[in-house]
């Protein structure tokens, strides 16, 4: 028999217990740290992206000043028959020498010297490229020679930074590379509308510049040398990866010598990214002898890397194709690699090209491996045309990026944070091709 | 001629083939293919096939073998002394090569001309002027030897290079026309065709493994170097990283090894609960609606690449953590620390714990959560005491995969943790990993001679050794729990 409690408990389902209670509160606590924990998490992904674009927006826009001159044809062309290979042995510091004249009479002109100002300080708010923008107009058009142009020339990276808030009259006096008068200058001219914030479109197509001159600094060679990686990886990474995927799924069979190649597979797929760096810099720099810093070097590194993410998506799209498919095609007399070729790899191409995509977009955002092979190089000369450009040096956009935050100068954080910008709307545009494409050709059997 | 214009004959040769074998095959039918062995189409390829692979193949090896004979044939015409060491060697062959270089594209451009070439044999010191009217650098002190070498090697890598054009396309040829021969209505073409395709297959699945052991091979050759220069007990339990790039540097493992465990470890106590009671709460309690925008958002943070995340440690976290926590409370005034590069990397290896987690806790029968609910339980209850530890396995396997990664991951530490090898507990200080070392180690001039350099290696096979462990340890524990419901 069993015992009964001595005093049964007085319960009620309309009125809650102490103990009822307090479960009931363990339930809802468990319940909000959960919503917390997902909040947390939304939360970092929204304080970094609003980090980075709130610093990095104002890299696609450059002050500029805007003031007419007239290019003096006896110096820029000494011997006046406007031949540009004539012309080129005038140097940059030959056009500097012409552009600070026109700056200063346009200033002086407009009227709006601030006191105490020396022509040497008007000169200041200008970039050293600047002459050099001048020289590559000049010598591109050579006509422009005895006429009244107008000149945009870049303002210098501490103007530049006034405009945006960086620089200000407190820390201009501390400066050696900017004075009080300057910023003054600069409030003057852009009342008179000599000088603007304008958009930037070098920050996307000019090469990179020197660490002195953040404001003329470009992601031109670095998105090259990326598209240049990325062709290298499709043109590697998706036949490879496809076919060996087709192997294995298809017509492996299930032995010790399959398994050893599975998990190596998806051992590879964790390998740290450095790995692959030490590797590319071993057997394709040191052992095949491939040039440093070069798009193949890179391109083939990021293969390594892409392969075995390519090779996971495309065996899970080649699993979801139903086996009826190859047994009808079996059926009408089809050979075993007839069917898969012409049956199941169409069927399941929708599935591969969208992890083909997510791969490319994993390899675009890699950094670590490219800074082994020698991509921190500075390059500022566009590389050729491929094949052949594939060897000459060239940046990557993520090193491009690493490359700045290590600069001292702190115009070269907004750029790299701009650039960083660029690198995030292109795995956009990719990963929303991705699903466009899974949704648009998703099949349910 | 060119490896791309030989390629671009044989492909040309091989497209003939295609077409001569098909139109072969077809017409000893009358042109009925139903009296073929395989369709049409199936004998062009098996011809093409016949005319590329062999010619390609043979192509390949003799890009091999060439160099050596022609390094061969160099050494001897140098006739350098017995005792000159291997690293002399390679110097000497490289100079002659860069002449041989130099002296074709001068040829070609017309600064130099082949019968006065006689005249640099007396006078080498004028070769240099005369290919600088052309632009052609030429880096190299020019001796008569080496003048005389390098005409051996022009010599003997002309020879070697038309032969090799001449056999390469005429085996195109002889494949192709076997290939055609062979092209009756009897013969199977399909089951050859298919058996190149299979080889092609089961060459591409090989690459996988290649890798691997091109990892592990070059990572062991060098570092079997450093250990050569460098007592391995001094760099597995050594307490002081200092390389000095003029020697003496002490190479300890240790401190690079405390700064990468002690990150990971934070970024571990941020992304463990973060990234668990997310997974809890989304598959468990979320509607369809919530779970349909919060694992999407969550999963962007994995897409998001690294070098994001260590700029946003660099330019946000680390001088918010300094000024707001580390200066007042007096604990240090660096902007990188460990802490901030931990914080970031947590951030980054959250998705990793919730979807995995996630896929786990979905694949706990739902007869469990039934019958727990069914006995009285609270929700929370049956999650905590049935739910949890049912999936525990799969979840300390994803725990592990999470902590691979945050060993392996470089970007974020390397501008967020800061460079100094040292190990403290405080986790304010700026302290370095494995791999920032490495990068550090790599980047720049390296000299591939010196313990310095080589160091990298080893620490690079030492991080490929503890990822690798916990991966298989993970993979391991996740498919056995798999298989338990399955």
């Amino acid at each position: 028999m069993t015992d009964m409690p001595a005093t049964p408990r007085r319960s009620s389902l309309l009125k809650l217990d102490d103990r009822t209670r307090r479960r009931n509160a363990a339930e809802r606590r468990f319940q909000i740290y959960g919503i917390l924990c997902i909040a947390i998490s939304i939360l970092a992904l929204v304080v970094l992206l609003v980090s980075i674009f709130s610093g990095g927006a104002s890299a696609f826009r450059q002050t500029y000043a805007t003031f007419e001159m007239t290019l003096p044809a006896e110096t820029l062309d000494p011997q006046g028959n406007r031949d540009p290979a004539e012309m080129a042995r005038v140097t940059t510091i030959g056009y500097q020498n012409v552009l600070r004249q026109g700056l200063v009479e346009a200033v002086r002109t407009a009227g709006i010297v601030p006191e105490g100002i020396t022509d040497a300080d008007i000169t200041g708010i200008l970039s050293p490229e600047a002459a050099a923008d001048l020289r590559n107009r000049v010598l591109a058009d050579p006509d422009l020679l005895g006429q009244s142009v107008e000149i945009d020339a870049l303002a210098h990276g501490r103007i530049d930074g006034y405009y945006k808030g960086r620089v200000t009259m407190q820390s201009a006096e501390r400066d050696a590379n900017v004075t009080p008068q300057r910023l003054q200058l600069a409030d003057a001219m852009t009342e008179n509308g000599l000088m603007a914030l304008r958009f930037n479109w070098g920050f996307v197509t000019k090469p990179d510049a020197s660490d002195q001159r953040p404001e003329a600094a470009g992601l031109g060679v670095a998105l090259l040398g990326s598209l240049y990686m990325m062709l290298v990886v499709l043109v590697l990474a998706v036949p490879i990866g496809v076919a060996a995927s087709i192997y294995l799924e298809e017509f492996a069979p299930k032995n010790r010598w399959t398994d050893v190649i599975e998990v190596n597979i998806s051992n590879l797929a964790a390998v740290p990214s450095i790995v692959f760096g030490i590797l590319g810099l071993a057997i394709f720099i040191n052992f095949v002898h491939l040039p440093q810093s070069a798009p193949i070097v890179g391109g083939l590194v990021l293969t390594l890397m892409t392969i075995p993410t390519i090779i996971i998506s495309t065996r899970a799209a080649l699993r979801a194709v139903p086996p009826s498919i190859r047994d009808a095609a079996l059926g009408v007399g089809a050979s075993r690699m007839q069917s898969v070729f012409h049956h199941v790899l169409p069927l399941a191409m929708p599935g591969i090209l969208t992890g083909t995509i997510i791969g490319l977009a994993q390899a675009l955002g890699e950094t670590a491996p490219l800074l082994l092979i020698g991509m921190v190089a500075f390059v500022r000369d566009f590389p050729d045309a491929p094949p052949a450009g594939l060897f000459d040096p060239a940046s990557a956009l993520p090193v491009q990026i690493y490359n700045w935050t290590q600069r001292a100068d702190p115009a070269f954080v907004e750029r790299s944070s701009g650039a960083i910008i660029v690198l995030l709307a292109f795995l956009l545009v990719m990963n929303a091709v991705a699903i466009i494409l899974r949704r648009r050709f998703e099949r349910r059997w | 001629m060119s490896v791309l214009w030989i390629t671009l004959i044989v492909l040309a040769v091989a497209a003939v083939a295609f077409a001569l074998g098909r139109q072969k095959a077809l017409s000893a039918t009358k042109g009925d293919p139903r009296k073929l062995h395989s369709l049409p189409s199936y004998y062009g390829w098996s011809s093409a096939i016949t005319a590329f692979v062999p010619a390609m193949v043979v192509m390949i090896l003799w890009m091999f073998v060439q160099p050596m004979i022609v390094n061969q044939r160099v050494e001897s015409a140098l006739q350098l002394p017995a005792a000159a060491s291997q690293a002399d060697r390679l110097a000497a062959a490289r100079e002659v090569r860069a002449i041989g270089v130099a002296v074709d594209r001068g040829l070609s451009q017309g600064v130099l001309q082949q019968d006065e070439l006689g005249r640099f044999m007396e006078d080498p010191a004028a070769l240099a002027p005369a290919l600088r009217a052309a632009d052609i650098p030429l880096a190299v002190v020019v001796t008569p030897q080496l003048f005389n070498a390098a005409q051996v090697f022009r010599d003997t890598a002309a020879t070697l290079g038309t032969a090799m054009t001449a056999i390469v396309i005429a085996l195109a040829i002889a494949g192709a026309a076997v290939g055609i021969r062979r092209c009756t209505p009897e013969f199977r073409a399909r089951n050859l065709v298919e058996r190149a395709l299979m080889c092609v297959l089961i060459g591409a699945s090989v690459i996988a493994i290649l890798t691997t052991i091109a990892i592990v091979l070059s990572m062991v050759f060098e570092t079997t170097n450093f250990f050569r220069q460098y007592p391995w007990q001094e760099f597995f339990f050594s307490t002081t990283w200092s390389p000095v790039f003029q020697g003496q540097s002490q190479l300890g493992l240790l401190p690079l090894l405390w700064g990468t465990l002690y990150i990971s470890l934070i970024a571990l106590i941020v992304a463990v609960p973060i990234g668990l009671f997310s997974a809890i709460y989304l598959s468990e309690y979320a509607s369809r609606g919530v779970r349909s925008v919060a694992k999407p958002l969550i999963e962007i943070l994995a897409g998001i690449p690294t070098i994001v995340y260590g700029l946003f440690a660099l330019i946000t976290v680390g001088p918010m953590i300094r000024d707001w926590i580390a200066q007042p409370m007096g604990l240090g005034s660096s902007g990188s620390s460990v802490m901030t590069a931990g914080l970031v990397m947590g951030i980054m290896i959250i998705p990793f714990v919730s979807s995995l987690s996630d896929d786990i806790i979905n694949a706990v029968p739902q007869s469990l959560r039934d019958g727990s609910l069914g006995l009285g339980a609270t929700r929370s209850e049956t999650i905590r005491q049935v739910v949890i530890p049912a999936a525990l396995p799969g979840i300390v396997g994803a725990i592990l995969l999470a902590a691979s990664r945050a060993i392996g991951e470089t970007m974020i530490v390397v501008l967020g943790a800061g460079a100094a090898a040292r190990m403290d507990v405080n986790p304010f200080e700026a302290m370095t990993t494995i791999t920032v070392k490495i990068v550090s180690q790599l980047t720049g001039d390296t000299d591939f001679n010196s313990p310095e350099t080589l160091v990298a290696f080893a620490l690079g096979l030492t991080l490929f050794v503890i990822t690798l462990g916990l991966n298989i340890l993970a993979l391991y524990i996740v498919r056995k729990y798999r298989e338990q419901y399955e």
